[in-house]
């Protein structure tokens, strides 16, 4: 369609950007290549955005070339499932490197060099309609992530790295033999040809399916898989923390709307049970978890955890709202939950402690910075008129309709999440100013201000229109909701068929799988 | 149209005030939000005459908000009778309160965020009543939830303070939880939230069932249980209304706004404005009865024995939302709402009085160091007598004389008897008894406060009220902030007259809005005036028994007399009867212990739970047999050998290598054929 391969430019500016700090790798040379690199990356994701044709349910700004030979090709495109999170990751990553402009001293060039890598691969992700493409970068950018946490984290940092890498690594082989065994079975590694024409038998569907859930499952992260998380949060610093939450988390969704939903419909509609199961268990038992936290990161990512479980509650409703509130629920997260590290970021800079008891009456001091937080805790405790509300009603709306138990049970998390938030905003902003070293503490600066303030806008507005979003994803919505019911119904039929020996010349004459 | 103004113009307000307020200063920040107001107020009243008597009705269609699918809910401002009224009300209190806080907040320091709360808090309201689909209402239910929030913690020093907003601000989600179900149950069944569609398929849909959490239950009973548990939380029904006695701990025209003349009469306005659908669904409304009056009951008897005046008159709130929900229950939704729109003129005038009191006491709440008052703030006395008058309902039967609480309580009374049903009954003998009580503690307050002797200045009370195991947490709060002492009596003056003008207007509407408008909201107006707005029952009242009609007025004597009797004739034995600890006394001075009921039943164990799944759950189980089982034996094997996190990176670098080799492998074994 355009003849400027957007997509490619997207994906590989920050890579350009990272070889040119390769050459002059001083601190603030460094700091201000990647500010300019990854604002003109958003400035093209934008245009990406602008030249995105809402009402084609399909892919589209398509490059395709010959890679690795056979069936294996460099193959990008967007739809309306992926389109957003392109500009979200590249919306986000400005904000990331501002907010590491004073707090990283050391290494600047190598640790601006890693976010850019990082910014790479996962626009990558996003954009790729292939699998062995989608694979290497998938993993690939789990790298970065890594050195980010390994040099620049906090104290318990290589046992959070550690972590962090036990869990990935072993979710990420299962689903390379997934991939493997589909290209055996399809011939191909073409994302965009398996949609086309999905037709898995359901036995190895099942395998398939679980393969690719135990890679997405510790992306998301699910419960009991989740435990990672909280650690890595903890020792990220904070733009690590942003992107960990803002970004990283959302590939395992983005992962069960691209593969799981539409690859593996009979697979997905068996295993769906339990996966609302652990979607209820993630949002109420992670939320009793963040009431009872004494760490800023740990509550804050601790509540990620819950408002996944409403992500993957709403995907495998298989409904419109439910689907639609889940790409919601994400990109609203990620603005939220990594505004609020960045809220803890600035704190944290000024007192160099993560711990809830160290401060108290912090309103007394940085009134500007106690209405940000304000915002950024509201639009996590899901309050009508922010972004985060969006998301967990039609999630929820989703889960009524499949099934009231599901939806009551996931209320539930409604009220905790009111009580951890407030909770932890009353204990850091409100009360007398009472510690002694909080006594100096200053508001925000111009530079922070600069940082918050979009934010806020943007929870806001997409709190109350939230149609800037939905009118992107509802034709992809639809259509995956369509193809994965007709595909469940067809294997139904099949299924009946197969039951007597006239049904199962039908299917012989028919050709199906 | 002109009328979206009426909820636009205090957002608009409320934003400069908060965000340049710092800038403009306070002086102007009050200007802006109170003139924003009465702006809308005044379009209010034209809306108000527009509608309600003219009989047109408004769907201002202003954005689109939620659209997925088949799922369509959009901002809109809709005006019809019930709106119109619920408009009258709010703007009309909302600005008021601007005006009165003025001067109630004139020394505080932070006087602009206060109006900009406010405000913020009026435009949600608005948002609230101009609903025109189940969703808007609930982003201003939610708005107002915040609102309170941020209200109740305005002095933020105050941990007791903090802790009232939490407490508000979750119990009400409690309340919201059956509430969203009810709206995603309402869009299951009808496939929208835009009332008039709801409305009108309503009828259809009677007797017919759906599952719900794995049962088969009637539709329309279980919707509007569903939604009323909503309307439960918000205006502190029996069960969830714990948080609205702490909520004093706000400024009081905050208590007059939101505590007492609207945010908490939300409830009720959600019961009258789907009428249409709860007068479907008996067993829902009978259930609506029972807790109407049995909150009713629950409240008027705990409010016996406070001692703080703004505890008192949250009580008698919570009692008047009950006499509301008995109303509604026995399909008197025009009484209800009849009851709500005089409510807002006593109740707001009760409030503002005791914040007027508070202001000339130096911020005095405990009504055992008053007394006496009424030589030195005549004003201010006149203006409690008429809310108290009101509130009791004191009129002259037969002739239809009387002021606001008249019309509207007794009106709400009869309409459980004419319900002629067992369920009628029990309300009806549960607020017969209330309405004495509610005689009985506000002549006490009113002559605690008012009249005997001036007790500011003793101090064995004040060691008295630490006695109390419970005071602990409850008076001394009122103290703390401001650290104030009671002045002496030649101390205690009238406040300015910025807020006893606000007193002056209420009273006006205290002593006529009943006999001005009872021809309209449950005369035979009734159904000219609401039209399809509200489901007003039809007219087989009959003859009331004479003894019905004189009942609530005897019962209000006999308060009166009560209270006369204990605080004026024998001033010293309310005392002793406190310091005898009786079990009664007990338990109606520590509010039935629903507080330590709750602690012990859900707050205490979330927190216990949350740790032990913490520490037990993932630290122990997941981590244990996981990662840290598994890394345990790894660094067995590589301590020392390897710098750790580069070594960490290898692996994985190696095991992604690998990975791709394998792929690659796998494919060229194939004969890289597709």
């Amino acid at each position: 369609m355009s003849s400027l391969p957007l997509l490619s430019l997207v994906t590989f500016l920050p890579l350009l950007g990272a070889a040119a700090i390769l050459l002059m790798p001083a601190a603030q040379n460094a700091r201000w290549i990647a500010l300019i690199t990854t604002i003109v990356t958003f400035v093209v994701s934008l245009a990406v955005w602008a030249s995105f044709d809402n009402a084609n349910p399909g892919f589209q700004l398509v490059e395709k070339m010959n890679w690795l030979g056979g069936g294996i090709s460099y193959h990008m495109g967007v739809d309306g499932i992926s389109m957003l999170f392109v500009v979200l990751t590249a919306g986000l990553m400005p904000f990331c490197i501002a907010a590491s402009w004073e707090s990283i001293e050391e290494r600047v060039a190598e640790y601006m060099i890693a976010f850019l890598v990082l910014e790479t691969m996962m626009i990558g992700v996003f954009c790729s309609l292939d699998l062995v493409l989608f694979y290497v970068l998938f993993e690939a950018g789990l790298i970065p992530m890594f050195l980010i946490i390994g040099i620049w984290g906090g104290k318990r940092r290589i046992y959070a790295s550690f972590k962090f890498f036990l869990y990935t690594f072993i979710g990420s082989v299962l689903m390379l033999l997934a991939i493997m065994s589909m290209y055996w079975y399809t011939g191909t590694t073409d994302i965009a040809a398996i949609l086309a024409n999905p037709h898995f038998p359901p036995g190895m569907q099942v395998w398939l399916w679980l393969a690719f859930f135990a890679s997405f499952a510790v992306k998301m992260p699910m419960w009991p898989v989740h435990t990672w998380l909280p650690d890595a949060h903890v020792e990220a610093p904070t733009a690590g923390s942003v992107i960990l939450a803002g970004i990283l988390l959302k590939m395992g969704g983005y992962g069960f709307l691209r593969f799981s939903v539409p690859m593996f419909p009979h697979a997905t509609e068996m295993f769906a049970p339990l996966v609302f199961v652990m979607s209820i268990v993630a949002i109420i038992y992670t939320s009793l978890v963040a009431l009872a936290q004494e760490d800023m990161k740990k509550l804050i990512a601790y509540s990620s955890v819950a408002h996944m479980g409403f992500v993957t509650m709403g995907i495998f409703t298989i409904t419109h709202q439910g689907v639609e509130g889940g790409i919601f629920q994400m990109l609203s997260h990620g603005v939220v939950s990594g505004a609020l590290f960045l809220c803890v970021g600035v704190i944290y800079d000024r007192m160099h402690t993560r711990e809830i008891a160290a401060y108290g009456g912090l309103v007394n001091r940085m009134p500007m910075y106690a209405g940000c937080f304000l915002v950024f805790t509201l639009a996590n405790v899901g309050l009508p008129g922010t972004s985060g509300f969006v998301g967990e009603f039609l999630t929820m709306l989703g889960a009524f309709v499949h099934n009231s138990w599901i939806a009551i049970f996931a209320a539930t998390g409604v009220i905790l999440s009111a009580a951890y938030a407030l909770f932890l905003y009353r204990r850091i902003i409100f009360g007398e100013l009472v510690k002694p070293a909080l006594q100096t503490i200053e508001d925000l600066t111009a530079r922070e201000i600069a940082i918050l303030a979009p934010l806020v806008i943007i929870t806001i507005a997409l709190g109350v229109y939230p149609n800037v979003v939905t009118n992107v994803t509802s034709p992809a919505v639809a259509k995956l909701v369509q193809d994965n019911q007709k595909a469940v119904a067809m294997e139904h039929v099949r299924a009946r068929l197969a039951g007597t020996e006239e049904g199962r010349i039908i299917i012989m004459k028919a050709g199906m799988p | 149209m002109l009328y979206a103004a009426i909820v636009f113009l205090p957002i608009i307000a409320s934003a400069i005030a908060g965000l340049f307020g710092r800038i403009i200063g306070a002086r102007l920040s009050e200007l802006i939000t109170t003139v924003a107001l009465f702006t809308s107020l005044a379009l209010s009243v034209v809306a108000f005459f527009d509608v309600a008597i003219e009989g047109h009705k408004y769907i201002i269609p202003i954005l689109a908000w939620i659209h997925s699918g088949s799922f369509v809910a959009d901002w809109t401002v809709r005006i019809d009778t019930i709106t119109a009224v619920m408009l009258v009300v709010v703007t009309g209190v909302s600005s008021l309160v601007h005006l009165y806080s003025i001067g109630y907040m004139h020394e505080d320091p932070h006087r602009q965020r206060f109006f900009s709360y406010l405000s913020l808090f009026t435009f949600a309201m608005l948002m609230l009543v101009t609903a025109n689909n189940f969703l808007q209402l609930f982003f201003g239910w939610e708005g107002v939830g915040l609102a309170s929030y941020l209200l109740i913690g305005f002095w933020y020093k105050k941990p007791s303070a903090n802790a009232a907003a939490i407490k508000a601000f979750v119990v009400n989600r409690v309340g919201d939880f059956g509430f969203a179900l009810g709206i995603f149950g309402v869009w299951y069944v009808f496939g929208t939230l835009d009332f008039d569609v709801v409305f009108a398929a309503a009828p259809s849909f009677v007797g017919k069932s759906f599952i719900f959490a794995g049962h088969s239950v009637d539709i329309l009973t279980c919707l509007c249980l569903l939604l009323f548990v909503g309307a439960m939380g918000k205006s502190a029904q029996l069960g969830l209304h714990t948080w609205l006695p702490d909520a004093m701990e706000g400024p009081t025209p905050v208590s007059a706004l939101i505590h007492a003349a609207t945010m908490v009469t939300a409830g009720v306005f959600l019961c009258c404005r789907c009428s249409p659908m709860f007068h479907l669904a008996p067993v829902a409304t009978d259930f609506v009865t029972i807790i109407g009056a049995t909150t009713a009951f629950f409240a008027a008897s705990v409010g016996l024995f406070q001692n703080d005046i703004k505890r008192v008159i949250a009580y008698s709130t919570c009692s008047q939302l009950g006499y509301m929900f008995a109303g509604a229950g026995v399909a008197a939704y025009d009484a209800a709402m009849f009851h709500l729109f005089t409510h807002a003129f006593f109740k707001a005038l009760l409030f503002l009085s005791a914040g007027a009191v508070i202001h000339s006491m130096h911020h005095e709440q405990d009504m055992r160091k008053m007394g006496g008052l009424a030589k030195a703030i005549p004003f201010t006395w006149a203006m409690m007598l008429i809310g108290n008058l009101a509130l009791t309902g004191v009129g002259i039967p037969y002739l239809g004389i009387g002021l606001a609480g008249f019309y509207s309580k007794d009106a709400i009374i009869n309409a459980t008897y004419a319900a002629h049903t067992g369920i009628g009954s029990y309300a009806f003998t549960l607020l017969i008894v209330s309405a004495g009580m509610t005689s009985f503690y506000s002549w006490r307050q009113f002559l605690m406060t008012f009249h005997g002797r001036y007790r500011g200045l003793d101090h064995d009370h004040h060691h008295a009220a630490h006695a109390h195991h419970d005071d602990a947490h409850d008076e001394p709060a009122a103290d703390d902030d401001h650290g104030h002492h009671a002045p002496k009596l030649e101390e205690v003056h009238e406040s300015p007259l910025v807020m006893l003008v606000p007193l002056g207007v209420l009273a006006f509407g205290a002593v006529f809005a009943g006999i001005a408008f009872t021809h309209f909201f449950i005369g035979e107006g009734a159904h000219e005036f609401w039209k399809a707005s509200l489901f007003v029952a039809g007219g087989e009242e009959g003859e009331l028994p004479v003894w019905v009609e004189l009942a609530p007025l005897v019962v209000t004597i006999i308060g009166f007399a009560i209270a006369f009797y204990y605080y004026i004739l024998h001033p010293s034995l309310p005392k002793k009867f406190a310091d005898r600890k009786g079990m009664l006394y007990l338990f109606l001075f520590n509010k039935w212990y629903f507080d330590e009921l709750y602690d012990f039943l859900f707050v205490k164990p979330a927190f216990f739970i949350g740790r032990f799944l913490w520490k037990k759950g993932d630290g122990m189980v997941i981590d244990g047999m996981g990662p840290d089982g598994i890394s345990a034996r790894v660094l067995d094997a590589a301590r020392g050998a390897v710098k750790l996190q580069s070594g960490y990176l290898y692996h994985y670098a190696l095991a992604m290598l690998l990975g791709v080799v394998a792929l690659a492998t796998w494919f060229l074994a194939m004969g890289g054929t597709p």
